[in-house]
């Protein structure tokens, strides 16, 4: 059997009528769309296209509203810079303590800076609570970011509902909608919400390539000026051969989104099922009822996420762990920390990303291998005896700690 | 993923001397399970001659803990406590043919297995000598406690005096910030306050003496010293290693015997590079003499 790729909220393949509209923007119509001749004469077309195509999976009112950006991470700072540009006297700003670390690395630095972050907590099942947010919302608020799906638990935040409590206050609202884009149906004209960012390659286009949506009138200030593209509020040459290819996965998204809610969701359940049936002592994060339906995210307890990597990795299954040892960190994922999930399986978590190119035989694949892949770990474990935990395990194992 | 030696994939793979020793007579446990890796080393200790005769390891970690656990128990079976006790972390690594910099601590926890075990044997308390932080300056492997501590004792003002006592930020720079964030936070924890243009401190007379730039020559003889301290190694395998030319802090070599076209001679030139730049304390880079050839045909175009 083929390599089996479980690890699509890092990634995703691209797919091939994706790429077979992006190669005459590279071979034939690769003049600068600025340009009056005939090597440009179709980009600006292609451009409109491929505008209208996401305004039609996220449901925006205006295709104007949609800004082409070079990833994820750009137009999450391109929100929020802005924000506190266009709103120089506002000092505070609310996230929560799950963000991507797009979110959390700039907020740190802005608090460096003299900004107050709210950073909103999860319960055990990466929760929010509503009204202590309700009480954080004030005029000082310059913007509000947040996720609309987790990345590794796909555990969804009820965004729409936020940015309704967000406009009543008066306060800008944002969303990194990296992960959810594509997976849930989106109609943002329905919504407050402010701002949107999503990521091409997270839905099967190129990586390399991002959104901002900002909703006309919100007051904006540019991350890059210099040229018109983009009407002036994100300068620099397009990247067409992207930006059109980002406009043919959204329909392509835009097709696939019952597919994915119904096929998809039915192996990721399958394997979900299957592993914590067959596997003893480990268990799901994150809101089990309202996820993502291509993600699972399995704590296995006594055992360390990287080792499982390597032998799925062994077993040709590409999947992805919340260990500090993947990230070089000596922390494990601060998205385990913030549910407070132990450290014992923090370091154990392991997150399976489907997409619509896996298969229920690929699920029986993983279905086979995983358990002893785990007794194998665990047969190493100072905190596993024969058939189970240690008794005690604290007690039974209290190494130095240095 | 990282970039792992096949011996680490080796012993991750096929551990050797998996679980505990049964009639163990010293056991040493350490580790750290925040960042996720703890170990328990069980060794048998003849009480005549004090030879490891049993070694034995249990592992809570990644493939890289897993792999200096296995490689630590074969290195130290056979060999008299004293013998064992002069065991590097640099030893487990070697054994390893290296670590990334983010996994050194792997090694250093099996070292501290050792020594707790040893304690244990004897009926002495072992403690560790030092807390571990968050890996910093990536070329030289210095953690963040470390330039915490180095800040402290010293009276550091800037990143330059950093650089100059802990080698930290003396690489690719990329950590500069960081070193920054660190420098702010502990003068203002002395109630000072950071100035990137405050004067530096007197450097140490022995880094110091490493710090004054080397001539060319200098350079050449240090780096033909180490180069030839690693042949053996090298050879064992089959490969050799040879100093073709050296321009700047860039080394040209040579990979031949087992070495040219093997999949790892990439790694194992990184290998060499770390080597140097610990020994030299400045960052050398190491590159296959076919780059400069690359190199000359841009000289004449």
């Amino acid at each position: 059997m083929a390599d089996i790729y479980l690890d699509n909220n890092a990634t995703t393949k691209v797919d091939p009528a994706v790429v077979d509209v992006m190669i005459p923007y590279f071979l034939e119509q690769y003049g600068n769309p600025s340009s009056i001749h005939k090597f440009a004469d179709g980009v600006a077309r292609g451009l409109k296209q491929a505008r209208q195509q996401v305004q039609a999976l996220i449901g925006a009112e205006h295709d104007s509203e949609i800004i082409f950006t070079s990833c994820g991470t750009e137009s999450n700072s391109t929100a929020i810079l802005s924000a506190i540009k266009a709103q120089p006297n506002k000092k505070e700003i609310i996230t929560t303590t799950v963000e991507h670390p797009a979110i959390l690395s700039l907020c740190d630095y802005l608090e460096k800076e003299g900004y107050t972050i709210h950073r909103l907590p999860v319960d055990k099942a990466g929760r929010l609570k509503l009204d202590a947010y309700q009480r954080l919302l004030s005029d000082q608020v310059a913007i509000v970011s947040v996720m609309w799906a987790n990345n590794e638990t796909g555990t969804i935040f009820p965004v729409a509902e936020m940015a309704e409590m967000a406009n009543a206050a008066g306060v800008m609202f944002h969303t990194d909608a990296v992960q959810a884009i594509g997976k849930i149906p989106m109609m943002l004209q329905d919504t407050k919400i402010d701002m949107l960012s999503l990521s091409g390659h997270k839905l099967h286009a190129p990586k390399g390539i991002g959104v901002l949506y900002l909703r006309r009138g919100t007051r904006y200030r540019p991350l890059l000026r210099g040229g018109h593209q983009e009407r002036g509020r994100r300068a620099g040459t397009e990247n067409t051969a992207s930006i059109v290819g980002l406009g043919k996965a959204c329909e392509l998204a835009l097709e696939h989104i019952e597919y994915e809610n119904t096929k998809v969701k039915a192996m990721r359940d399958r394997l979900e099922q299957g592993i914590t049936e067959a596997i003893p002592h480990c268990f799901v994060t994150g809101d089990m009822y309202n996820r993502l339906p291509n993600t699972t995210d399995i704590a296995f307890e006594y055992i360390e996420g990287e080792s499982i990597l390597m032998l799925l990795n062994k077993a040709g299954i590409a999947a992805s762990s919340g260990s500090a040892c993947t990230s070089g960190s000596l922390e494990p994922s601060h998205v385990m920390r913030a549910m407070d999930i132990p450290y014992t399986a923090a370091h154990g978590t392991i997150r399976f990303s489907f997409s619509r190119y896996n298969t229920m035989a690929e699920v029986d694949k993983v279905l086979e291998v995983m358990p002893g892949i785990v007794a194998t770990l665990r047969k190493l474990s100072p905190y596993w005896d024969g058939n189970g935990p240690v008794a005690n395990p604290e007690q039974a194992f209290a190494p130095t700690y240095s | 993923m990282w970039d792992y030696s096949d011996k680490v994939k080796e012993h991750f793979f096929n551990p050797k001397n998996a679980g505990a020793v049964v009639d163990a007579n010293a056991t040493g446990e350490v580790g750290s399970i925040s960042c996720g890796d703890a170990l328990r080393l069980t060794l048998k200790v003849d009480d005549e001659s004090e030879v490891i005769l049993e070694a034995g390891f249990q592992t809570f970690g990644c493939g890289s803990a897993i792999a200096s656990s296995s490689v630590l128990t074969e290195i130290i079976k056979g060999m008299t406590l004293d013998e064992a006790l002069k065991v590097t972390n640099q030893d487990i690594a070697d054994h390893l043919e290296g670590l990334p910099p983010e996994k050194m601590h792997c090694s250093v926890m099996g070292r501290e297995a050792l020594q707790a075990a040893i304690a244990n044997y004897r009926g002495e308390e072992w403690k560790d000598d030092h807390e571990e932080g968050a890996l910093i300056c990536k070329c030289f492997a210095i953690d963040a406690v470390m330039i915490e501590e180095m800040i402290w004792a010293n009276k550091l003002r800037t990143v330059e005096d950093v650089t100059n006592f802990t080698k930290a930020g003396g690489g690719c720079a990329a950590c500069h910030e960081d070193i920054e964030a660190i420098l702010e936070k502990v003068l203002a924890e002395k109630g000072e306050k950071f100035d990137p243009n405050a004067a530096p401190v007197a450097a140490p007379e022995k880094v110091a003496a490493v710090k004054a730039p080397l001539t060319n020559l200098q350079r050449i003889k240090k780096i033909e010293e180490v180069l030839e301290s690693l042949r053996p190694a090298l050879m064992a395998d089959g490969g050799d290693v040879e100093l073709v030319e050296v321009i700047g802090n860039t080394a040209y070599v040579n990979m031949t015997g087992a070495c040219n076209g093997c999949q790892m001679a990439a790694m194992t030139i990184a290998g060499i590079q770390q080597r140097l730049m610990e020994v030299m304390g400045e960052f050398i880079k190491v590159v296959p003499a076919s780059e400069m050839a690359k190199l000359v045909n841009i000289e004449v175009a």
